[in-house]
């Protein structure tokens, strides 16, 4: 029996409020937690059947051109090499995200340099790499390969549709008392998930099993039998446990198909794992932005004008482009506005989401122009975003579903210590270090995406969670036991939840922070059927029912649930599905941003001394998962502000720094002991559960709390992130001078 | 060619081709998988293993080098049933999100912590010839050879100082 949900307006009521558990929003631990700790936690590589043969990819050393071949002979000649592969199916770049088709094949035709062409299959994992380096490829560089989105020739496209303009902001901007108009940039950014993409393939007749390391099952079983020519029904993926993702593992990649086809062809398991610099090459990249800002402003502070066009990357024919103007359109008041977005075509490791699409660098150079109009206007930052909040979405005039941004600010402030801050920069030192403090609004939209779930409740008065949802460390194995637990009243020791294999009904896919609502939801659903079973076994009605420690409770009887049960299980699916309610109110996640930091004066180097972030996004489900997330979020901030930037070469647009020696990764040293606030909200609109997703608001606007306390501290204001040291040391100069 | 070693108190024997790194003679020739490959460059430290008591990034180390040696990673510090204690510190304080840096992780802290107590200096050790106090600046600074992108780095040192003000590992 499915039950079905289609989200077209606000919840009537709060039933979790009504459980009576006790255990959703406990900052309980994770169930999978002792497996990881203790290395029991199978990921994609972790697996190797008995017989597996190893591939190693090898990949295009040019910009763009052809493959005309490669010498196949001579390393197939080399011990333990079993083939040497170049097959049509084979994937340019991973699928984005939802995609459900396959990206671009066929090895033949290079776009970007790092692009695999080849794989190298071998008995060992040693002799595949020794093969696949010493593979000679033959390749036709095409000239005018354009690698750069400020090079000659390069082609820029202008959609119509992500185009927005109204009022005239051009006269908001010269009437302005207060105005900034600014060009902001950030670099590529790398989601350098700890585990590198990896795929093993297993064929039993024409039937594939492959585990990997992926985020969204359901999309990337139809993606790889889309890339095979194949049914999907022929093909199950498995993926337990994945060593993170941040928007890398959205779509299926190379290795995946590559794998496949090898598998097929020698009739023996075979693993692709991607090494490291694979990674970075072959994977997703978040593409560099230029961000033109314009602010208008009255003496007050009020926003009458705001202005946001991007410009951003990506391969020839990729439908994803950064959406970095995400919450511009509601974020603060302002009647006159123009929104812009431009792309640039360019043979460069392919653009895709990376943890926050839009908002990780949107909001953030926002927030740096608010800034920067706040030091303009004389008015304090916490309040300046706090007199432009507007009372409803200012583009699309519709309601917000629930709106915590100042709370969040006011909270924060206070907290932190705000008023401590001086207003002027480069006033307070300690030693050879200025010191200083920032702040930043926090924003993300929020989304539901249709997911399925089945509960079954075993006559012993065990239940089981399924779905082909993914734990990227999200915390969803968490989260869904615990709203299991909470609905059939159960101890979380008595609900198991299996996730991450496609043979399980298809749930969303973590991606877009939306895998707790939509799965939640799901859960949810099967079981109030469950409960309505459960009812007409016991004889009571819908709200006499109490469920707790295993034991059903109306009026004055209590009884065991197996006694009820009889022996019998209870099975419902849940189907959760997004509806109207998205175009009646604008629904988002809020929250605030405060850092302090240390900038030593005389090499430039920033420290963060302390850093706080509030957040609201419905109901927590758990305290501790969610804080994580944010955390998590916080130091991505830290990183894009401070460290974190692909260099492509000029000539030929290879990436430069493709490792973590390279590609600097906040360290532990890097980062204090962060302090997380979650508010207490709900949100009706968003789904029953009246949750929010979380994962990706500790990024959106973080790292402008950092480059804002660099301006406090020292007076230099940072437009081109990172803040390196050079870039801090040059203005200080600047200054002295 | 033919390497014996002592794992996890263990004794073994892998036959195994010279280019092997100790890192996937466990891992391929083993089956100890809980050791993971974040890098293999030595720069992730996702394959933090002991190795005659010294925690080593045991991608960047060949396994024919160890022959004799002794060797511990993550399954012999702990199974689900019997976690050490810093082990249970991890799942407690949430020192992991995706948790696959986490061995890596947790062999280092262990580790760590020794280095600590036998009084090694460290970077941030304001004056190298005392005894290193046990502070948070002095166990971030420790640990900071492991990354983590899910960004546990506040939790994993709540758990190590809880664990290391307890005197226990």
């Amino acid at each position: 029996m499915t039950v079905h949900i289609r989200m077209d307006d606000r919840v009537e009521a709060d039933r979790l409020e009504d459980m009576a558990q006790g255990v959703v929003g406990k900052p309980l631990d994770r169930p999978d937690g002792a497996r990881k700790a203790s290395g029991t936690a199978a990921y994609a590589m972790d697996s190797l059947p008995d017989g597996a043969c190893f591939g190693v990819l090898a990949r295009a050393t040019i910009a763009a051109g052809r493959l005309e071949g490669v010498d196949a002979a001579a390393v197939e000649a080399l011990p333990g090499v079993r083939a040497v592969i170049v097959d049509e199916r084979m994937l340019r770049n991973p699928a984005q995200g939802m995609a459900g088709k396959a990206p671009v094949q066929d090895p033949h035709e290079i776009a970007y340099f790092g692009q695999p062409v080849a794989l190298v299959v071998a008995e060992s994992f040693e002799q595949a790499r020794h093969g696949a380096i010493a593979l000679v490829l033959r390749l036709e560089a095409r000239a005018g390969a354009v690698v750069g989105p400020d090079d000659a020739g390069v082609e820029i496209e202008t959609p119509e549709k992500k185009q927005q303009s109204s009022g005239d902001l051009d006269a908001a901007m010269r009437e302005a008392v207060f105005g900034v108009d600014q060009t902001y940039t950030t670099p590529v950014h790398a989601s350098a998930a700890m585990e590198p993409h990896a795929s093993i393939a297993q064929w039993d007749e024409d039937r594939l099993t492959l585990r990997g390391s992926y985020q969204m099952l359901r999309f990337n079983r139809a993606e790889l039998a889309d890339a095979l020519g194949i049914d999907e029904k022929n093909v199950r993926i498995l993926a337990p446990f994945v060593g993170g993702g941040f928007g890398s593992k959205l779509g299926i990649a190379p290795e995946a198909v590559a794998a496949a086809i090898a598998a097929q062809r020698l009739g023996v398991p075979v693993a692709v794992p991607m090494s490291r610099q694979q990674v970075f090459e072959g994977v997703m990249r978040r593409s560099e932005t230029t961000q033109r800002i314009r602010l208008a402003a009255g003496a007050d502070g009020r926003l009458t004008g705001i202005g946001h066009e991007a410009l951003v990357s990506n391969l020839p024919g990729e439908k994803f482009s950064e959406p970095v103007t995400q919450a511009t359109p509601f974020l603060y008041r302002g009647e006159n506005r123009v929104i812009g977005h431009r792309i640039a075509r360019v043979n460069r490791t392919c653009a895709g989401s990376v943890r926050a699409p839009g908002e990780a660098v949107g909001v953030t150079m926002l927030e740096i122009a608010m800034d920067e109009l706040a030091a303009a206007a004389g008015i304090d930052p916490v309040e300046l975003r706090l007199r432009n909040i507007p009372d409803e979405d200012p583009t699309q005039q519709i309601p917000f579903s629930s709106h915590k941004l100042a709370e969040a600010l006011r909270s924060g402030a206070d907290r932190f210590g705000w008023d401590r801050r001086r207003t002027e920069p480069g006033q307070v030192r300690d030693g050879e270090w200025l010191v200083g403090m920032g702040m930043a609004s926090a924003v993300r939209v929020n989304m539901l995406v249709e997911a399925k779930a089945r509960v079954s409740l075993s006559s012993d008065g065990h239940a089981l969670v399924e779905t082909d949802m993914t734990d990227i460390g999200t915390g969803t194995y968490a989260i869904l036991t615990q709203i299991a637990a909470e609905m059939l009243g159960l101890p979380m020791d008595r609900v198991e939840t299996r996730l991450g294999d496609t043979d399980l009904p298809p749930g969303s896919g973590s991606g877009g922070s939306f895998g707790a609502a939509s799965n939640g939801t799901a859960v949810f659903m099967a079981c109030e059927e469950i409960r309505r079973m459960i009812c007409e076994r016991f004889g009571c009605e819908a709200h006499d029912l109490t469920l707790k420690d295993g034991r059903a409770i109306a009026g004055n009887r209590s009884v065991p649930l197996a006694e009820i049960l009889g022996g019998e299980d209870l099975v419902a699916e849940g189907h959760a599905e997004p509806g109207d309610a998205e175009d009646k109110v604008r629904q988002a996640t809020y929250g605030s941003y405060f850092a302090e930091v240390g900038v030593n004066a005389v090499t430039g180097e920033t420290r963060v001394r302390r850093m706080l972030g509030v957040f609201a996004a419905g109901r927590i489900l758990n305290a501790k998962t969610a804080r994580s997330q944010c955390l998590g979020g916080m130091t991505f901030g830290i990183g894009m502000a401070l460290t974190e930037e692909i260099f492509h070469d000029p000539r030929d647009g290879h990436i430069v720094n493709r490792d973590f020696a390279e590609y600097h990764l906040p360290v532990n040293a890097d980062v204090p002991q962060i302090d997380v606030v979650l508010l207490e909200e709900r949100d009706a609109w968003a789904n029953p559960l009246q949750a929010k997703g979380i994962g990706e608001l500790g990024i959106c606007g973080a790292a402008a709390a950092v480059v804002n306390a660099i301006h406090n501290a020292t007076g230099v204001r940072v437009r081109d992130l990172p803040a390196t040291l050079d870039k801090v040391l040059e203005g200080l100069e600047r200054q002295g001078g | 060619m033919r390497t014996d070693l002592t794992v996890n108190g263990q004794s073994r024997t892998i036959e195994a081709d010279p280019r092997t790194t100790l890192l996937d003679a466990l891992r391929h020739h083993l089956k100890l998988t809980g050791t993971k490959k974040g890098c293999d460059h030595g720069q992730c430290g996702a394959c933090t293993v002991i190795a005659g008591g010294r925690r080593i990034n045991s991608c960047l180390s060949l396994a024919c080098m160890h022959d004799g040696d002794e060797v511990v990673t993550i399954e012999g510090l702990g199974t689900p049933e019997t976690l050490s204690a810093l082990q249970e510190a991890f799942v407690r304080h949430d020192g992991f999100q995706c948790g696959f840096c986490t061995p890596g992780q947790i062999c280092s802290a262990t580790a760590m912590l020794e280095e600590l107590q036998a009084g090694w200096p460290s970077h941030v050790t304001a004056d190298v010839a005392s005894a290193p106090a046990l502070t948070v600046e002095e166990v971030s600074e420790r640990m900071s050879g492991n990354l983590c992108r899910c960004s546990a780095y506040p939790n994993i040192v709540d758990a190590i100082m809880e664990i290391a003000g307890r005197g226990r590992a």
